[in-house]
């Protein structure tokens, strides 16, 4: 297992270096934000490196810390898991705009329960999150899985530790299905968590779930797949039995109303649509709409116009979910907000 | 050097050594200055840091058991907890073990294995923590969760009153397995320490005692340890600084969760833990300040450990009429 969960580690860290190589070359883009992208960003990068000889120099030290350096104006362009809301945006002179879209699955170890065989609901979740729902033969979750032999094993719950934004929409998700969680515990990048163990990142979830017997996690799509993981299914908000695969995630993106939220910061958990996973999640660049270094920000918008148009194989690669084409001609009209000192858009794409 | 200066003639040889006297001194003063410089920058800088939280919190910052990022509510007592918990556990099983270590290399052991036992516990001390936390996680969880842990709850948890200490379902991580990788940090530590603490008592006393037949262990209790005694407990008092402070082999195996169990086996988190786990994604204001003024506390915490260290060291020292 850790062999095959240093492979996204690995392929970044050369992605990395590669770009690292380059930093000297004063007109690459700098860019600071969530781990979440990082692999794909990187991927993007090495390639678009190679193709334009513009390098990406992106710093993943997490949301919190990128939204903090676009709005301290050290890099180019911010990146974060949770979309900022449209007063916080509107008060930094923000312009949001979502890259690519991951889903967060629920994780378990049990012996003899294999990928995709149990079927958790939203409520059932949040119960065994709350601490309500101990042992994994409670009734609850023998109704939902009447095939499987469950052991009367008390479930050991695991949680991000660090601040995230995967933690962000697990839990918007949580407080959508169940009343109790929102009044007690809430939504955010961290949560006082009633129960459990935490682990820092995807991967210390993903290592503590695959040590740890009779647990449960939640990580990205893409790292309980790489590590082979068993993940579980979910009854979505039509009640329907849905498997997390890049369809059900792309569904969830299809339904959404992308432009009711300032920024695109809609959040897609708990969805509607018989084929939608509920919990499935956009992540965010943020720049300046009062651009102080045109040239700069018009560099940045061009790596994103060519990722948008290029990059859906290499995310598909990495199991993230490219953007709609309806929804990413919506951000490059967004784009427009994006203005120098001149008062003209930094950059207009030719087929806009 | 300067042009006020006036330059004694360089022929003259003895007032070259003067000058060259005059810059060594100059030169060693501002390196010594620039250590306390740095630590008055440390300690104003989170102090300014950490002065929203304990303005906004009191006094209660440091007794609140509640920490919440979602209603920025803040205290810091389950993270010192779990800090003090886990250092002391860590010196209970370290300290009695390093001393036997040393013991044997300087007492008992055949001269052969001398070199190559004290080689590998100075090896083990140049370790990197990150590896006792990947370790700690991969091998030595799995084996508390499978064997240790259930032979605790279903033997210790059983007696009354400290049965609580072991109660509850066997995570695998928690305070004692994150108290264990500490003892392992600190353990070459301290046994090498001790073994170079023992090694200076003077061998014509050691060779006396001997002489005049007394056995190894009286030799060890009447002049090797009393000899040693004020060197072992600012050895020790290093140790538990050490132990204090860890951070990446602890949070891979404590749990990192922001509460007080009674019992060792259930997760804890400690101030460094904390920080390392939250600091990256913390928003700006409430809870960034709250997260430095842990690390302030833990700064007055190791502070307080190494005064106390200072403190018992003169008492020592007043004692043997040193």
């Amino acid at each position: 297992m850790s062999l095959s969960m240093t492979r996204k580690a690995l392929l970044a860290g050369a992605a990395l270096f590669s770009v690292s190589a380059g930093a000297a070359c004063a007109a690459d883009i700098s860019g600071a934000g969530a781990t979440f992208p990082y692999p794909i960003y990187s991927d993007w990068a090495k390639t678009y490196q190679s193709e334009t000889g513009t390098g990406l120099n992106y710093q993943a030290i997490g949301s919190g810390g990128g939204i903090k350096q676009i709005e301290a104006r050290t890099v180019t362009f911010g990146a974060s898991d949770a979309p900022l809301k449209g007063d916080a945006l509107k008060q930094n002179t923000l312009v949001q705009f979502p890259t690519v879209m991951g889903g967060i699955v629920p994780v378990v170890h049990i012996d003899g329960i294999e990928p995709g065989k149990m079927v958790l609901d939203g409520p059932t979740l949040a119960k065994i999150y709350m601490g309500k729902i101990t042992k994994w033969d409670d009734p609850a979750i023998a109704k939902l899985n009447p095939d499987l032999k469950l052991p009367s094993k008390a479930i050991a719950v695991v949680y991000r530790s660090d601040g995230s934004g995967t933690t962000f929409n697990f839990t918007t998700y949580l407080g959508d299905v169940s009343a109790d969680w929102k009044s007690n515990v809430g939504v955010a990048t961290s949560v006082e968590w009633p129960t459990g163990i935490g682990a820092k990142g995807n991967q210390g979830v993903a290592a503590d779930v695959g040590q740890t017997a009779n647990s449960i996690g939640y990580v990205e799509y893409a790292y309980a797949l790489q590590n082979h993981m068993t993940y579980t299914d979910m009854i979505n908000a039509a009640g329907k039995r849905v498997a997390p695969k890049a369809d059900a995630f792309a569904a969830a993106a299809a339904n959404a109303d992308w432009s009711s939220q300032p920024g695109f910061g809609v959040i897609l958990a708990n969805q509607p649509g018989d084929a939608t996973w509920p919990m499935t999640a956009a992540t965010f660049i943020l720049m300046h709409s009062d651009a102080k270094d045109a040239t700069a920000s018009a560099e940045a918008l061009k790596f994103f116009d060519w990722a948008y148009a290029n990059g859906d194989a290499a995310a598909g690669k990495l199991d993230y979910i490219p953007m709609p084409d309806s929804v990413v001609a919506l951000v490059k009209q967004e784009w427009q907000q994006i203005q120098g000192s001149d008062g003209k858009p930094v950059y207009t794409d030719a087929t806009n | 050097m300067t042009a006020i200066d006036i330059p004694p003639p360089l022929s003259d040889p003895r007032a070259r050594a003067l000058r060259a006297d005059r810059i060594a001194h100059g030169v060693s003063l501002g390196a010594a200055l620039v250590v306390l410089l740095v630590l008055i920058g440390v300690t104003l800088s989170l102090a300014a840091g950490a002065w929203p939280a304990f303005r906004d919190l009191g006094p209660g910052f440091l007794t609140a058991k509640v920490w919440n990022p979602v209603t920025d509510r803040y205290g810091a007592f389950t993270a010192i907890y779990g800090t003090v918990i886990t250092s002391v556990l860590a010196m209970l099983i370290a300290v009695p073990m390093g001393l036997g270590i040393a013991l044997f290399l300087t007492e008992l052991c055949p001269r052969p294995l001398r070199r190559p036992i004290g080689i590998a516990i100075e090896l083990l001390a140049g370790i990197p923590s990150i590896i006792y936390g990947i370790w700690g996680l991969f091998v030595l969880a799995p084996l508390m969760q499978h064997t240790v842990q259930p032979l605790l709850i279903a033997t210790l948890g059983n007696i009354p009153g400290i049965g609580a200490l072991f109660a509850g379902p066997p995570y695998g991580i928690g305070l004692l397995t994150a108290a264990l990788i500490l003892a392992m940090m600190v353990l070459p530590f301290v046994a090498s320490l001790t073994r170079d603490i023992f090694l200076t008592t003077p061998p014509m006393l050691r060779e006396a005692a001997y002489g005049m037949g007394m056995t190894t262990w009286e030799v060890t209790r009447h002049i090797t340890l009393p000899k040693s005694a004020t060197a072992l407990v600012g050895g020790m008092m290093l140790a538990l600084g050490r132990a204090l402070g860890e951070t990446m082999a602890v949070t891979f195996v404590i749990g990192n969760a922001h509460r007080m169990p009674a019992s060792l086996l259930q997760p804890g988190t400690t101030i460094s833990a904390a920080i390392a786990n939250e600091f990256n994604e913390a928003s700006a204001g409430a809870y960034s300040s709250a997260l430095i003024a842990l690390g302030f506390v833990l700064f007055v915490l190791t502070f307080l450990v190494l005064a106390a260290a200072q403190l018992m060291l003169r008492r020592l020292a007043r004692r043997n009429g040193r």
